[in-house]
Order: structure tokens, then C-alpha cells, then sequence
């Protein structure tokens, strides 16, 4: 099997930047999520179609980055 | 790559298609996910857990050398063995992986150039078949404790500052602002970086296809910051994985000779009782 219908964009959650990228393998999509900086995957998802695992990610992402605390330096 | 100080520790997704069955030739998948393997990987490549396979499950350290040979002995490879490594976040734990190998001295460990990410961008060929591994013999030497630096190490080059420090996580990591990637469970009590630490992400070796950069650009990224190979350099970041990315591309791709992974790094640094930190805006702490 191979990799099909790669996709990846960015865009912003809880005001961080994010990148998804998404694919289908097989009969099912995947999709990931990383905070671009670093670049550490925080969401990992699969849907039967590209906007349900998008979409997966990006409420899970978005759980996790609103726990994110910016501190006063 | 042939620009590349040691142009041989690095292979390319058309050479591991090529390659990836040859007798002589191990692939191992090592993920910062360790699901990913089972999803679908290069056909013949086994997988690496780092959680339990890479380190030592009772303590906080790497393997030790019974743990490696028996790990290489179950993975099928030998002392003269090609070994290819590649994993997702840009090779983050592949990089982890060669750096332990080259610490009890294996000698032909490659990383695959752009990782996982660019075998599926590129449509390649992936299996969820886990290939027959017969078991082989190995005798490793070391640890070469020479490519790794302990905290009394980095304590004694941060008084003498006699060691190029470079801190390779986000710059919002090395200001302080956060105490982990946006996202992940924060592990450390304190933000910030190591004194006189310079700031250059890990993730400016990259290309966006995961790629490492040119040689010239990586010199010139690296020497902007005064990181030349003139002194000691000593990479960290938060539990080592990371730095191992960027202690591979000084190591091997610029050639330095004195480089260290400390893979105690900001867990361990910043959860010290006592230990100096800086915190905000460094110069260096660019996007």
C-alpha cells in the first residue's frame, strides 16, 4: 500500500501555529498535527474521510493547547 | 550529500527503496509515536520503541551494553551490519538511536534522509508485514562516553565557558515563556536555558521535506551563532532526542571533532536544585 492524497497546510490553534498534514492509507485517512516549533506531533487521528480525522486532530490539539501556559519573562 | 563531512551516514528514500531487503542492510523504524510502525513502514523495516527498547526502564539513562547487544542480537544485526534508521518528527528518535549505536560502536548506522515523513509524502511503498528476524551475535565496544556529556560536565563548561552550549528547542522553550513544546505535559519546574547557552532550534536543519540543509548552510547557521567547532560543543534540549538530531548533523554532517548529546538536558537542568538559569530574551532566540 502507499501513501495517498498528501495534503499538509498550516494554521493556528489557541494562537499557536500548527501544521496538518493528512493522508489516506488504504480505506482510512490519517492525519497529524505538530506545533511547528518545535515541530512535536501533538495529535494523531484517523476518519473514514480527510475532514473527519482533520478534524479529530484539531479538537485534540486544540485541548491540548489551550492547557499551554505562556509565562511573563 | 556529497558536500557532507561523513556523506556515508546519511541515505536517501530512493536508496532505502532500493536497498531496504539486502541481506547486509537493516531498517529500523524509530518513532517519537510509537504506533506509527504498526500503521504501515518500509517494507523489511523492524521497529524500535524508544520508550522500552532505547533506554533503560527503571532508571533515567540509555541502554547499557548487555541491554545493546541483546538488543541488536534479537533485531538481526551483526558487528558488519548496514543499519538504516528512520522515524517521524524529522528523525528525532532515529537520530536518538544512532547516537547510542555510535556509543558502543557500530559502525555503518545511517539515518534516512528526511524520514518517515518524506517516504509517504513521496508515495512510496509502506507494509504492515513484520519481517522474520533471525537472531544474530554481537559484542559491542564502549560507551565512547566521549559523545556524551554528564550534568558536572555542563556545570564545569558553563563556569570555565569553555564549550560552545547549544540549546535546540523552540525559542519560546528557551526564554522561558514555556516549559515544554505548546501542547505536551510540561516536565520541568523551572523555564528557561542553561547560562550562555546560544538558541538554534534543531528544526533550522531542515528543509520543509525533512531533508537536512546543505552543508554551507549549515556551517553558516551554525557559525552565526559562534558554533564552529573551534571549542567543545555540547547540545541539549529537553530529554535528549532532539539534541541527538542536531548532534548528528554537527558530528557528521559538519565534522566536528568534540561534540556531546547532553541527554540529561533541560529535565535535568531545569528541575535542579540550585542550578543558574537565564531566562528571556537572548539575542539568539529567534523564530
Amino acid at each position: 500500500m502507499k501513501a495517498e492524497e498528501y495534503q499538509q497546510r498550516e494554521l493556528e490553534i489557541e494562537g499557536w501555529p500548527v501544521k496538518l498534514v493528512s493522508y489516506r492509507l488504504g480505506e482510512t485517512y490519517h492525519c497529524t498535527l505538530d506545533n511547528v516549533s518545535p515541530g512535536a506531533t501533538i495529535a494523531r487521528t484517523t476518519g473514514s474521510t480527510r475532514e473527519e480525522a482533520e478534524s479529530k486532530a484539531i479538537r485534540s490539539a486544540g485541548q491540548k493547547l489551550a492547557a499551554t501556559t505562556r509565562r511573563a519573562i | 550529500m556529497s558536500d557532507y563531512k561523513h556523506p556515508e551516514t546519511l541515505v536517501s528514500t530512493e536508496w532505502v527503496a532500493q536497498h531496504s531487503k539486502d541481506p547486509n542492510v537493516r531498517v529500523a523504524e524509530v518513532d517519537v509515536d510509537t504506533s506509527e510502525y504498526s500503521k504501515g513502514h518500509v517494507p523489511g523495516a523492524i521497529g524500535w520503541n524508544w520508550t522500552t527498547q532505547l533506554a533503560d526502564t527503571i532508571r533515567r539513562d540509555i541502554l547499557s551494553k548487555s541491554q545493546f547487544e541483546q538488543l541488536m542480537k534479537d533485531s538481526g544485526i551483526s558487528n558488519d551490519t548496514t543499519v538504516v534508521l528512520y522515524g517521524d518528527n524529522n528523525n528525532w528518535f532515529a537520530a536518538w538511536a544512532l547516537w547510542q549505536m555510535k556509543m558502543y560502536g557500530h559502525k555503518d548506522v545511517r539515518i534516512m534522509n528526511g524520514g518517515r515523513k518524506k517516504w509517504i509524502a513521496e508515495g512510496r511503498e509502506l507494509t504492515t508485514d513484520i519481517p522474520n528476524v533471525k537472531p544474530s551475535s554481537y559484542t559491542a565496544s564502549g560507551p565512547d562516553n566521549s559523545l556524551r556529556a554528564f550534568l558536572d560536565q555542563v556545570q564545569a563548561a558553563v563556569q570555565g565557558k569553555n564549550a560552545a552550549l547549544v540549546d535546540v528547542r523552540s525559542p519560546a522553550e528557551f526564554t522561558g515563556e514555556i516549559l515544554a513544546p505548546p501542547g505536551l505535559p510540561e516536565t520541568c519546574q523551572r523555564g528557561g536555558h542553561i547560562p550562555g547557552a546560544r538558541s538554534i532550534p534543531w528544526s533550522k536543519a531542515c528543509n520543509d521535506d525533512g531533508t537536512f540543509k546543505s552543508y554551507d548552510e549549515l556551517k553558516a547557521l551554525y557559525s552565526s551563532e559562534g558554533v564552529d567547532g573551534s571549542k567543545p560543543i555540547v547540545a541539549y534540549c529537553r530529554i535528549g532526542e532532539r539534541s541527538s538530531h542536531t548532534w548528528f548533523v554537527l558530528k557528521y554532517l559538519l565534522g566536528y571533532d568534540n561534540v556531546r548529546n547532553y541527554d540529561g538536558s533541560w529535565t535535568e537542568w531545569g528541575n535542579l536544585v540550585g542550578a543558574p538559569v537565564e531566562r528571556g530574551s537572548a539575542q539568539s532566540a529567534k523564530a
